[in-house]
This record gives structure tokens, sequence and C-alpha cells, in this order.
């Protein structure tokens, strides 16, 4: 049973619901900007009824996006404070990568490289919020000097790429990290992969036992 | 403009051959601003060719009218009062696009096809194409495009295209009654500039000149100045105007440099993936747990 109520409680239903609500709108924003990044990836347009449809959809893709991030930073922000602990981990990071983990911190709830992950992404989408409303030509790009314009279309873009580089590695954090994704799908976890990825929190969850 | 062309040089978002067969000859529109009288006979044969009307406006003070390009006004005439060792002169400037040689519009536009340089030199919308995104406005660095409220397609001069191509001077040309507009191969229009320079400089014009600024490979739209020393105080024509820095960082570093992180990033994590393996529970721990199911 995936929900077997043995396993332990990591992502409530509405903690997931948020997070695969921001994630289509991430695929969905992202995949409708590209488009406009680089000629190879306009045929992307067709996703979203040509051309015009994706440059009228898109910024209401970005904002909306916006809109189920900001419910999850206020949710998640408190969890996702930066300690020493999380620092020590991030130095060990690359032997984690070659598949050792025996010298690897004890990593609570969310490890150093998740932390770090949830503030870039805050990161890159104030960047981007900031210079997509100088960039939204329909509404607001008349109110800016030019120059400011092209400095905007360009933190626009580079944010943007940052921001697909750091989706793709965590999907594929979510996709090597066995189990993973069944945690934010279903919500619970095995006692032993909580044990294996977050040993402070298992402890944690199960008062200090085993 | 929807006819076939066979002499398109450069089409924006797009990165192999446009249709180039032809050759043609580089042509010029020549602007003599010390002939202009400010009659305004080439914005009304602007609108008359092109079948465009802007809204009746209010008069604000100056005889600039309308006050700025719109999407129906594609040429409009701007009136400088500027103090010159003559004494007051009134420079007149006829404004519209310059015809890049090096577009901005084009480089920054996202939409296959949307904009086109034809090898004569001009550099023409394609309405059908656009998106209305609104990056031509943003790469141009003489601030031309105009995005209509009513279609939210972007409209400029077109230099008559559609007339160039069936051998006829743009409509501007054809009304100007004092001769201050001419059009003609490039090499003839650079030569006819020399002399009007030549005489220019014999009534007194020291620094008179013609703009042709190289910083985008030159234009189509070339104006003879009587003070070619201080373009701007022809209402702010830009003295060294180029793409700039950031378009160039936008579209020429920005999408090949993401491409490859993003390509690098997908082969680096299926080489990771099929070398190192899933990162899974460890035998000890799954031990430990062995009244629980392993999925």
């Amino acid at each position: 049973m995936k929900n077997d109520p043995k396993n332990l409680l990591r992502y409530t239903p509405s903690e997931r619901g948020n997070h695969w609500l921001t994630a289509l709108l991430v695929f969905l924003a992202g995949l409708s900007g590209l488009s406009f990044f680089e000629p190879l990836y306009y045929p992307l347009t067709l996703l979203f009824a040509g051309g015009v449809w994706t440059r009228i959809l898109h910024p209401f893709f970005g904002v909306m996006t916006l809109i189920s991030f900001a419910v999850m930073y206020a949710h998640f922000r408190q969890l996702n404070v930066m300690t020493h602990a999380d620092w020590e981990w991030l130095r060990h990071v690359r032997e984690l990568i070659n598949s050792d983990d025996r010298n690897m911190p004890e990593a609570g709830k969310f490890n150093g490289g998740q932390k770090l992950m949830f503030w870039l992404m805050v990161a890159c989408l104030a960047l981007l919020l900031l210079s997509g409303i100088v960039i939204w030509r329909a509404y607001f790009s008349f109110l800016f000097p030019i120059g400011l314009v092209r400095f905007a279309s360009v933190v626009h873009a580079a944010s943007a790429a940052a921001m697909i580089g750091l989706i793709l590695f965590h999907i594929y954090a979510g996709i090597w990290t066995r189990e993973s994704i069944d945690a934010m799908l279903y919500g619970r976890v095995r006692r032993a992969w909580a044990k294996q990825h977050h040993p402070a929190w298992f402890r944690e969850m199960s008062g200090g036992g085993k | 403009m929807a006819l076939q062309s066979l002499d398109v040089i450069r089409r924006s978002a797009t990165s192999t051959s446009p249709p180039g067969q032809r050759q043609t000859q580089e042509v010029v529109k020549l602007i003599d601003i010390s002939k202009c009288i400010g009659c305004k006979a080439c914005q009304v044969a602007c609108m008359e060719w092109n079948d465009t009307r802007d809204a009746i406006g209010i008069n604000h003070g100056v005889l600039d009218n309308p006050p700025d390009l719109t999407e129906n006004s594609w040429t409009v005439m701007r009136y400088a009062e500027v103090e010159t060792n003559r004494g007051l002169e009134w420079l007149i400037r006829k404004d519209g696009c310059m015809h890049c040689a090096e577009p901005g519009c084009l480089k920054a536009c996202p939409a296959p096809g949307a904009i086109v340089q034809y090898s004569n030199g001009i550099v023409d919308f394609q309405e059908k194409n656009c998106i209305g995104c609104g990056y031509c406005i943003t790469g141009c660095p003489f601030n031309i495009p105009r995005l209509s409220k009513r279609d939210s397609k972007v409209y400029k001069c077109t230099l008559c295209s559609d007339r160039v191509a069936v051998g006829l001077e743009p409509a501007c040309v054809k009304t100007c009654p004092t001769g201050a507009i001419v059009f003609g191969a490039k090499d003839d229009m650079l030569h006819h500039a020399e002399g009007r320079i030549v005489d220019l400089k014999s009534r007194g014009f020291a620094d008179a000149g013609i703009y042709n600024p190289q910083g985008i490979g030159g234009t189509h739209v070339m104006y003879v100045l009587q003070y070619a020393d201080k373009p701007e105080i022809y209402h702010s024509l830009p003295k060294n105007p180029s793409i700039g820095a950031m378009v160039g960082i936008w579209k020429d570093g920005a999408k090949p440099l993401a491409s490859l992180l993003f390509g690098a990033g997908v082969i680096g994590a299926v080489l990771h993936y099929v070398t190192k393996g899933p990162n899974e529970v460890s035998e000890d721990i799954e031990k430990e747990f062995k009244d629980e199911k392993r999925p």
C-alpha cells in the first residue's frame, strides 16, 4: 500500500497539490517561453495554438506560476532555512554524487542541496517576475525606458535558462533518488527510505527511535 | 506584404537560407534636410499609398503632427528649432525607418519570417507572421516600430517595397515637391550626396555631410545634414546608433549558451545514471526494516 499508515507522512495532500500545480505551470511557462527564446524551440508554439496565442498566454502562465509558488514559499520557507549542517552537507555532496554516502552529514527533512535549490528557484522567479513585467509589451513596456527594457530582456532570458537548468536538475534528482517521486505523489515514505535519505528527520518523526 | 519574394537575404528567427536566388541592386532613399520645406506632402503620400489613416489628434504646440510615429503614420516630420552659428534655424527631419543594413528589429524578432530583409536593402515586416511581442521595438536603435492597438501587429515604413519591386520609387519620393527626397541605386545616391555636400560647403556649411551610420552597417535611408557633426540637433538623431550590447548578449550570447547548458545537463544526467546507478536505500537499512514491504 502506498498509503500504509506505518509509513511516514512527508507531504500533506495540499502540499502535494500545490507542488504539482506549480510544476504544471512551470512547464507551461517554460515551454511557451522557450519558443520566443530561440527559433529552434519555436515549434513549441503549436502546443499553445500558435505564436500569437503563445505570446498572449506566456506572461499569464508566469503570473500563475508566481502565485502558486508564493503559496509554496510561504509554506516551506521556515523548513528551508540553511543551517551550518546544510553547508557541511553541501561540502560532501560530491561523495554522494559518486554513490558514497558513508560520510554524509545527517540531513533533516530537506538536505542542503534541496534547500539551496529552493532558494535558487526563489531568486530566479523573483528575477523573472521583475524583468517579465518590464518586457510585457501589451501592458507595461511603454512605462520603461528602452535601455531598461533591453536589460530586462537579458535578465529574463538568463534567469529563465538558469531556472530550466534547476528544474532539469530537480527532476533528475527525483528520478535518481528512488521513491522520492512517490513521496511527492502519494505523501508517505517508507521508514527505511527516511532513515537512508533524511536520518535527522527520521529520528524526529519516530521520536528518537531506531 | 504578401507577394512572394525571391530576393530575401535575412529572415527573422530562421537559421537556414531564405529564398534569395534573385540578387537585386541595393537601393537608398536620400533625404536632403537642407532642401526640405516641411510641407508634409510625404506624410500624406505615405498614407495615401499605404491606405492608412491616423485619428485626428490635437495640436500640441509645435508643427509635428501627429506628435509621434504611429501604426498608421509611418513617417513624421520632426521640427527642431536650433541655435547654430548662423542664428535660429529650423531643422526639419523626415523620421521613419532607416532600413539598417544590420537591422536590430530583425535580430530581436522571435517569430520566423515576421521580418525580412531583401537584397535591395529594404527591411520589411510581414505582419501575417507577427506575434505582437514587441521585441523589434526593443531591438530597434531608432525607436521606429509601432504596435497597433487594433490588431497587436507591428507596423513601420516599408520603403514602399511593393512599389520598388515593380520599379517605382517610394510614394514619399514621388510626391516631394522640392526634390529633398531622392531614390535610386546606392552608389548613385552616395554620388548625389557628395555633390550636395560640396554645394552646402560652398554655402558656408563647413560640417555638411552624409548620415549613413556604420555601427549598424550603414542604412538604406540616408540624410544629408548641414551639421553632420551634430546629428543629435536634428530632433535627437542618434550620433552612433548601434544594436547595443544588451541585445547582442540576449540574442547572440544567451541562446547558444543556454541550449548547450540544457543539452549538457541532460547528457550528464543520463551518463551519471548509467555509471553510478540510482540512489537507493542501502541493504543494511532495508534489513533493519524487514517488516516493511519494499516497493
